[in-house]
């Protein structure tokens, strides 16, 4: 196979121009899943028995089964059924996309929630206790004490759960979604070149988590100075200044 | 002293069991303003539990106990167990009894002085310059300026337990729970967070510290306060128990410490 440097150059500007629908559906689904997520691990952590039994219903339906499968019941099998077609609901569930992120959504939700409850465990009892030591409870406890260590504590779990989802997203090529997996499968139909063309795609997406990646490292960074070294007393002056702003 | 009218904190009568066993047995205690309280006992004999009841991080199972003439409101749950009546009241009352911990329980991250600005700022709505400003003092004071903006991990125990208790002065309490303040700490660390404790007390600050230090009980408080098995054993200024208890379980366990 000869490099034919004017097709892989053809086919990765047509393969970017899908790269906002792939950022859209990744965006889009992981936002709804963390806004779900929030819900299932409150109901897990303070909910009674019922909720958190329905918690862990949940966990265990959308991370025990494949996502591709949720995924073809979401917008094939919806369909079927008269009253989902007269529901409220239709315009979503008829339109891939919305398919596609409702399914990738409901779970990666699964997962964070797990990340979550994981994060929240992890916050120290004493610093909680130190907390309401100085008077603070309910909401102020959580936003001051209890959320920021529970971030700190659930970010590399995240990072990681976040970089699967941008390539779940290759899924939504399958109920019709033309995003890059999608756009690339469509070029190779009509050009036979499937390696050049999925090259093109996994640097893409390469790419994509690349940029990812540095991003969340850089909010592990900002968010965990605490972590680091000591610093040395000697040369403190300005490091320290930095990364205390 | 003696006869000030409305003491900073009076617990009458307080009861608290584990299951089925009964770690306090009905204690009460009354803190004039400036007093310094040492809360002396075998491990085990609640006088943790006790200092823990006075600002409800344990709720008592009976008694009452009232800051600064505030009595919090207490009421009984359906299965008949003492709940507070008004959450707000006491996360009121707790802003007002700092407490210092035996391992320190400073926000891991938070710097030093984030730590101290965060109760006065957030919980009492004091304006952040003011709290700032106030908080190197008090770091200045307990020999941390330079380490403002170090975090707990980067500190020895000695210091982050200085930066508790520079914490718990931030809130300008009515008084400060002190639960072994140097239980924690490696020996060659102890002295640098007594000698803190002691100016404290010469300031006049309103103290109940729960310790097995014998010599700050003995040369800084003005009262001895020894718990047995759940009870007040023995109770009185430091240079009358010290010398001549009734007590045979206080002089037994103070010889341990002399031994």
């Amino acid at each position: 196979m000869s490099f034919d440097v004017a097709f892989l150059l053809s086919t990765f500007v047509k393969l970017v121009a899908a790269v906002p629908m792939t950022l859209g559906l990744f965006a889009c689904s992981v936002s709804l899943g963390a806004v779900f997520a929030l819900g299932i691990t409150y109901c897990r952590v303070s909910g009674g028995p019922l909720l958190s039994a329905f918690a862990r219903a949940y966990v265990f339906v959308f991370r025990g089964s494949p996502l591709l499968i949720q995924m073809f019941l979401i917008y094939y099998g919806l369909g079927q059924f008269p009253a989902v077609r007269h529901s409220l609901f239709w315009p979503v569930l008829r339109d891939p996309f919305s398919c596609a992120v409702l399914a990738l959504a409901l779970c990666t939700a699964g997962y964070q929630a797990e990340i979550m409850r994981g994060g929240l465990q992890a916050v120290p009892s004493r610093e909680i206790e130190a907390g309401r030591a100085a008077g603070m409870s309910g909401l102020l406890l959580f936003r001051r004490i209890i959320a920021p260590i529970a971030v700190r504590q659930a970010l590399p779990a995240y990072s990681t759960e976040i970089i699967l989802m941008v390539k779940s997203t290759a899924l939504a090529s399958l109920v019709t979604v033309w995003e890059v997996t999608g756009t690339a499968q469509r070029l190779i139909s009509q050009t036979y070149r499937t390696m050049e063309v999925f090259l093109v795609a996994t640097l893409i997406y390469l790419l994509i988590n690349f940029i990812i990646v540095r991003l969340m490292a850089l909010v592990e960074y900002r968010l965990s100075p605490h972590l680091r070294e000591r610093p040395v007393s000697a040369s403190d002056g300005g490091r320290q200044g930095e990364v205390h702003g | 002293m003696a006869d000030a009218p409305v003491p900073a904190i009076s617990v009458r009568n307080i009861h608290k069991s584990f299951g089925q066993h009964e770690v306090l047995r009905g204690i009460s205690l009354d803190a004039q303003d400036g007093d310094v309280i040492s809360i002396l006992g075998a491990s085990g004999s609640g006088k943790s539990t006790f200092l823990r009841c006075i600002n409800l991080l344990e709720t008592p199972d009976e008694g009452e106990i009232t800051v600064a003439g505030e009595t919090i409101a207490m009421k009984r749950n359906r299965t008949g167990s003492l709940m507070p009546a008004d959450r707000k009241q006491v996360d009121r009352i707790r802003s007002e009894l700092a407490m210092v911990f035996q391992s320190f329980n400073l926000w891991s991250h938070m710097t030093v002085l984030q730590n101290l600005i965060e109760g006065p700022v957030h919980v009492l709505k004091r304006p952040k310059a003011e709290c700032i400003a106030e908080a190197e003092a008090l770091l200045e004071k307990v020999g941390l300026a330079e380490r403002r903006n170090y975090y707990p991990a980067h500190l020895s125990g000695g210091q982050q337990q200085r930066a508790a208790i520079a914490r718990a002065l931030a809130m300008q309490p009515k008084a400060l729970l002190f639960d072994e303040p140097t239980s924690a700490l490696d020996p060659e660390l102890v002295g640098e967070v007594l000698k803190v404790m002691r100016s404290l007390a010469e300031e006049g600050r309103t103290m109940l510290v729960v310790t097995h230090e014998m010599a700050f009980a003995r040369n800084v408080s003005d009262r001895v306060m020894f718990l047995h098995e759940g009870v007040v054993e023995a109770d009185g200024a430091p240079e009358d128990i010290f010398t001549n208890s009734e007590s045979e379980r206080f002089r037994q366990f103070i010889g341990n410490f002399q031994a």
